[in-house]
């Protein structure tokens, strides 16, 4: 009986780790990011409907979400309406990202659907999307007062998400503007 | 037939040389490290196709920012950690020993060394047994129960 008893533990031990692995399989697609805990890449970018230009810098000793959109992107049609009751809210600032989109096509979609955004920060070329690790559109960031990524959120985002993620990382009060 | 046949193979050919990326390096030493590291590079957006050989825009991107760091002059090592930085180790497909999958790396030198340490053992018992039995030719057949009696 002894005998079996090793051979019995290693198929116990394949046998979890290959249910662990269908466990986490819907999630492979998601990958984590890796500029998590570190300061988020800076940028200087032209502002979408104006000659200024934002920086990230500007945001800095405040809280603020990073969102990357275009407007070729459905998913991010889908999480409009939340990005729309998060600005409401008014917790945190909202830096739009619109990412290798046609400006003409950025701006009635905002005068159309409603403006979430703070500031809308436009990569044309893709370039500063590469260096937030930006894979798929939408993604949101959320960055802290001292610049470090605290979170990143692949797809689009829904009520759950939001609480779940983005508000339980937020101290409790007086955060954001 | 034969004939044929090979018209119809050699068609299949042609597929493997449909080049999804014609910008060409104008040095050619830049072009063939270009080459080697876009095919290492996984595109995030489709997981299973290095960035070489995808034709989706942020690829496309990414080729470019590699194109740039050559010009630069920055060497292989830095351009994939570089990658790295943004994108973590799945942007790699050959990935690199990190803290987090020390595992993936040890646990097949962890398996073949316990496999030997059986094998040693088994073949140590066989040894042993053998001289105590000269007589029985039949050894394999047998083993099983001896095994229980050491």
């Amino acid at each position: 009986m002894k005998r079996f008893l090793l051979p019995a533990f290693f198929f116990a031990l394949l046998v979890v780790i290959l249910f662990v692995g269908i466990q986490r399989a819907p999630q492979k697609t998601i990958i984590p990011s890796a500029l998590i805990g570190k300061s988020a890449p800076s940028f200087t970018l032209p502002v979408l409907g104006s000659t200024e230009e934002f920086s990230e810098s500007a945001m800095r000793g405040r809280w603020y979400l990073l969102n990357v959109w275009g407007t070729w992107c459905p998913e991010c049609l889908n999480e409009h309406e939340m990005l729309l009751e998060i600005a409401r809210s008014e917790v945190i600032p909202m830096i739009g990202l619109n990412w290798k989109d046609e400006d003409s096509a950025a701006m009635s979609w905002l005068s159309q659907l409603g403006d979430p955004y703070d500031v809308v920060a436009v990569d044309r070329e893709g370039e500063v999307a590469i260096d937030w690790g930006v894979y798929g559109a939408p993604e949101t960031f959320l960055v802290d007062p001292c610049g470090i990524v605290i979170y990143k959120h692949v797809g689009p985002l829904n009520r759950e998400i939001w609480q779940k993620q983005f508000l339980a990382r937020l101290p409790s009060k007086g955060s954001g503007s | 037939m034969r004939r044929v046949l090979t018209v119809l193979l050699s068609c299949l050919m042609v597929f493997p040389a449909l080049a999804i990326d014609p910008i060409e390096m104008s040095d050619p030493v830049l072009q063939e490290r270009y080459r080697n590291l876009s095919h290492e590079l996984r595109c995030m957006q489709c997981q299973n196709q290095s960035i070489a050989d995808s034709p989706v825009g942020l690829a496309g991107d990414l080729r470019r920012e590699v194109r740039q760091l050559l010009e630069q002059g920055k060497t292989d090592q830095e351009i994939r950690q570089h990658m790295r930085d943004r994108y973590g180790d799945f942007i790699l497909f050959r990935p690199e020993f990190s803290p987090r999958n020390a595992w993936l790396w040890i646990t097949p030198i962890l398996l073949l060394l316990i496999g030997l340490g059986v094998a040693i053992r088994i073949i140590r018992q066989r040894v042993t047994l053998a001289p105590s039995d000269p007589s029985n030719p039949d050894e394999s057949g047998s083993s099983g129960v001896r095994d229980r009696s050491v």
